[in-house]
Formats: C-alpha cells, sequence, structure tokens
C-alpha cells in the first residue's frame, strides 16, 4: 500500500488563484475583442466569449480532460477520467504531485476555453451564432485535444522528443492563430468594409489590461506549483509584455508619426504571446529582447502583410497569436537555459542547436495539423449548417439578428 | 436655396457620400437618427419578454444647396443610398428662407458654396 503524496498548502493555493485569473481572461478578451468590432456587433462577441465558457468547460469534464491527459497513444488520450472520474483530491504525480488532481483539471480546463475563444477574432461580425458552436466543438476536440497531448501529456509524442512550451506556444497560440487564418480565408471577407471597424478603444485596453493580468496566471501558473520557476515566468512575462508594447510604438511613431494606444495594447498581448512557451525556460534579459522582437514583427504582420494578401483575418489573430507563437516556439529553443528550468533544456546560445530544431519541427507540425484539420472543420460545418449570416443580417448586425439585443440605446 | 435632408440605412453613407463628392456636392452634415417606417423594426427581447414596434438605427444628412444644385444632388444621394430593399428610406426638400457663414456674416448663395 503506498502512502498518499502530500499535498502543498502553498501549491495548490497558488494554481487554484491562477486558474480563476486564467477564467478572467476569456471575458477579458471579449471586452479586449468587442471594442474593436463596430458597435452593432460587440453582443455577439461577448456572447461567443461566453458560449465558449458554459459549452467547453462542460466538454473538458466530459470527456475533454481525460482526451487530452489521459493515458492514451502518442497523439490522443483514453476515456480513463471521462466524466471526471477518478479526477479526485489526490495529486496525480505524472502531472502535478503535491497538488489535488482536481485543481491541474480545472487550470487546464481555462486554457481549453480561452483558445478555442481566440479564433473569434477572425470570425466576428459575419459567422452565426450556430455554426460557432459546432465549430468550436469540433475544433476543441479535433485540434486542441490532440495538440495538447501531444505537448503537455505524459505520453504525447511531442513531449517526448523533448519539445520545450511552457504554457502553450504551440497548444494555445500557434493553434488559435493558425485556426483563424484558415477559418477566416473559409469564411470569406465581410461585406462592404471601407474602414476601420474599431467602436470602442477604451474596451480595448480595458480587456487588454485585464488578459495581462490573467496571464501572470497563465504562465506563472504553468509551473503548477509556488516556486522559483514560477517566480521567474511571472518576472519574464512582465518584461516581455513592456518590451513588446515599447517596441510596437516606437516601430508605428516612426512609421507613422505618432505612437497610438491601440499600437501599445496589441504589443502588450504580441509580447505575452511571445513569452507564453518561454516564461518558464529563460532569464529576465532574453524575455526583454523576446519582447522587443515580437512588436515589430506582430506590427509588420498586421499592417503590411494582411494588407498585401487581403484575407480578412478581422481583428489578427493570426498576426497576433500565430506569428507570436511561432517566434516565441523558437526563441524557446534560442534562449532556454537549466538554470531557470533543471527539468527544462539549454537552448542554441548555450550551444545546444538539437533543441532548436525541436522547436521549430514542433511549431511547423502544429501550423500544418493544425491547419488542415481546422479547414476540413470549417468546410464540413459550411456544407452542413452554412458558416456565413445572410448578407441582410450582416449588415443589420449580429446583435439584433443573431441575439434579439442591442449594446447601447440612443434614446431613454 | 434649398435645404436637402436624407434619411438613409447606415450602411450606405460611404457610397451616398462617394456619390455626392461625384456630383461636386461636398458640403454635408450627418447626425445619428432612429425610427421605422410601417414595418415596426425588429423584435427585441429582454429576458423572455418580446419588445415590438422598435426603432431601427437610421442615418439622417442634410445639405444646403443652391437650385442650381438641388436635382444632382437628390440623383446622387439615390444613387448611392438605393437597394430596392424596405428601408431604403426618404429625401425631404424644403425651401431654404435664409443662410448665414457664422465666420464672415455673408448670407444667401455665397454663405452656402
Amino acid at each position: 500500500m503506498n502512502q498518499p503524496l502530500p499535498i502543498s498548502a502553498g501549491d495548490t493555493a497558488w494554481v487554484l488563484i491562477c486558474a480563476g485569473l486564467v477564467m478572467l481572461m476569456t471575458p477579458a478578451l471579449a471586452f479586449f475583442y468587442g471594442g474593436m468590432v463596430r458597435r452593432k456587433n460587440i453582443l455577439a462577441i461577448l456572447m461567443k466569449c461566453f458560449a465558449c465558457l458554459g459549452i467547453i468547460l462542460l466538454a473538458w469534464a466530459i470527456y475533454g480532460y481525460s482526451l487530452a491527459f489521459g493515458r492514451g497513444n502518442g497523439f490522443i488520450g483514453n476515456f480513463q477520467w471521462a466524466f471526471l472520474n477518478g479526477v479526485g483530491t489526490a495529486p496525480e504525480p505524472a502531472y502535478a504531485p503535491t497538488i489535488p488532481h482536481c485543481a491541474f483539471m480545472i487550470f487546464q480546463a481555462m486554457f481549453a476555453v480561452i483558445t478555442p475563444a481566440v479564433i473569434i477574432g477572425s470570425l466576428v461580425e459575419r459567422i452565426k451564432f450556430s455554426a460557432f458552436l459546432v465549430f468550436s466543438l469540433l475544433w476543441l476536440t479535433l485540434v486542441y485535444i490532440p495538440i495538447c497531448h501531444m505537448v503537455w501529456s505524459a505520453d504525447g509524442w511531442l513531449r517526448g522528443m523533448g519539445v520545450l512550451d511552457f504554457a502553450g506556444g504551440c497548444v494555445v497560440e500557434i493553434n488559435c492563430g493558425v485556426a483563424g487564418l484558415v477559418s477566416a480565408l473559409i469564411l470569406g471577407k465581410r461585406i462592404g468594409l471601407t474602414r476601420p471597424t474599431l467602436h470602442n478603444l477604451p474596451f480595448v485596453v480595458l480587456g487588454g489590461g485585464l488578459l495581462w493580468f490573467g496571464w501572470l496566471g497563465f504562465n506563472a501558473g504553468s509551473a503548477l506549483a509556488a516556486n522559483g520557476v514560477a517566480a521567474n515566468a511571472f518576472v519574464t512575462t512582465n518584461l516581455a509584455a513592456a518590451a513588446a508594447a515599447v517596441s510596437w510604438a516606437t516601430v508605428e511613431w516612426l512609421i507613422t508619426g505618432k505612437p497610438t494606444m491601440f499600437g501599445t495594447i496589441s504589443g502588450v498581448i504580441a509580447g505575452l504571446v511571445a513569452i507564453t512557451p518561454a516564461c518558464g525556460f529563460v532569464e529576465p534579459w532574453a524575455a526583454m529582447i523576446i519582447g522587443f522582437v515580437v512588436g515589430p514583427l506582430s506590427f509588420f504582420a498586421v499592417s503590411t502583410i494582411k494588407q498585401k494578401f487581403g484575407y480578412d483575418d478581422s481583428l489578427d489573430a493570426f498576426g497576433v497569436h500565430g506569428i507570436g507563437g511561432f517566434w516565441g516556439m523558437i526563441a524557446t529553443g534560442i534562449f532556454a537555459t537549466t538554470a531557470v528550468n533543471p527539468s527544462g533544456s539549454n537552448g542554441l546560445l548555450l550551444g545546444n542547436m538539437a533543441q532548436l530544431k525541436i522547436q521549430f519541427l514542433a511549431a511547423s507540425f502544429t501550423v500544418i495539423y493544425c491547419a488542415a484539420a481546422t479547414a476540413l472543420i470549417a468546410m464540413a460545418v459550411n456544407k452542413l449548417i452554412g458558416l456565413r449570416v445572410s448578407a441582410e443580417d450582416e449588415i443589420m448586425g449580429l446583435d439584433i439578428t443573431q441575439h434579439y439585443e442591442r449594446a447601447y440605446t440612443m434614446l431613454e | 436655396m434649398r435645404l436637402i435632408t436624407a434619411i438613409i440605412q447606415p450602411h450606405r453613407l460611404e457610397e451616398v457620400k462617394k456619390e455626392l463628392y461625384a456630383a461636386d456636392v461636398n458640403l454635408i452634415t450627418v447626425s445619428e437618427a432612429l425610427g421605422h417606417g410601417r414595418q415596426f423594426g425588429i423584435d427585441e427581447f429582454y429576458r423572455g419578454v418580446k419588445e415590438t414596434g422598435n426603432l431601427l438605427r437610421k442615418i439622417r444628412i442634410d445639405i444646403a444647396v443652391n437650385e442650381a444644385f438641388e436635382e444632382r444632388t437628390v440623383a446622387a444621394i439615390i444613387k448611392g443610398a438605393r437597394t430596392g430593399k424596405i428601408g431604403d428610406g426618404k429625401i425631404f426638400v424644403t425651401d431654404l428662407k435664409r443662410c448665414i457663414r457664422i465666420r464672415t456674416g455673408e448670407e444667401g448663395s455665397r454663405a452656402i458654396g
């Protein structure tokens, strides 16, 4: 008879608080996105974000957690923990030996919620609500869960290969960014768009600020313990966000003549994205470089590449999360050091070229798998129930036509 | 002098502006308006309770012109705003008694252009 593993009060408190912080990111994202669309479409975004909190949390408990983290093969888990059977207060040593298993499960659940929610940014102002529900459940099941299993589960093949993805560069950022681009291409452009749609910049900043706050739980909580690695991740996360805010605003200042609030908050998010896979493996100076580089990189993606190719990745899920996430995965392979995290690896700067190759391979695999699977899902949903609302409904706005509600009144 | 007031669909504003510029009508005032015609807007729900007869968002355009510009202004608005569907809006043309430019005190036709 084995002794039950002792539970650490400090670790458990930290991970539960972090799960709460990550939960807050989805409502924060709702406002971050909601401010960027025309006022006739904001409720449709808030609604989709809360729909993710609703259906994805339930799906995670019913089968998602088990398929993602249960012992299956290198690509997908099994149903050993379906309906959270066996996911109780005793620790699961393969993932987090000092906290209750259910604390690890609910922390991971919040990641599964926000990832499909980020994709909303590419589909705004034109996707049918019912189609989004079906799309996001299929995407969770066929894209998020397999990639999550491959990268993070005990028997995932990418984890077995030694990939470093501390808080979700592949699992969350590349995944949602690429899915956004692919589904936006299949969905098509919005009708008659002649000018930017942003209607409430303070909402964007409010949401972005709360995303920064929540991201501290997302990244530092991924240590799954209240320890030095968590503290390092907390420091690197803040520094990368700060560096990218400064570099994005500076590039704008140089190119367009003025720094903007919208650019600054976009830089914050790009910095948080880029440090996500690296935060628990790199030192603070490296985090600053990672942040400084991602600002101009994402700025170029959304201001030049998107314009050139003319795709309607409406709120730049790809430019910020896809590009930033890929850079973050590569940067982890460059700057990682076991001085920060003994269970990680050294990167290129410490002579370990192999790690950089592994990072590149894992990121590229995620791009290819996610693009192919997302395309199939989006085309299937389009065929079955249609992805887009009618042109009349799109012109009238999704709030009133999809939900029979309006965000703002003009008269009392 | 005429005052031309048009109530149009919000999403046609850009087209209407384009047509007005093409007709060399460059001075306009735009405001938001609410209204409905015989269709009584669209239903809304408040915690399960239906509300009918709601006002829809419209755009109101006011343009003061000299007589010589009346027809081309009306034609430009129609060209830009017409979709052929219910709700395209209306144009009202009224005689304009006076027009004063505040900065200079000029009056009449000279003040309009």
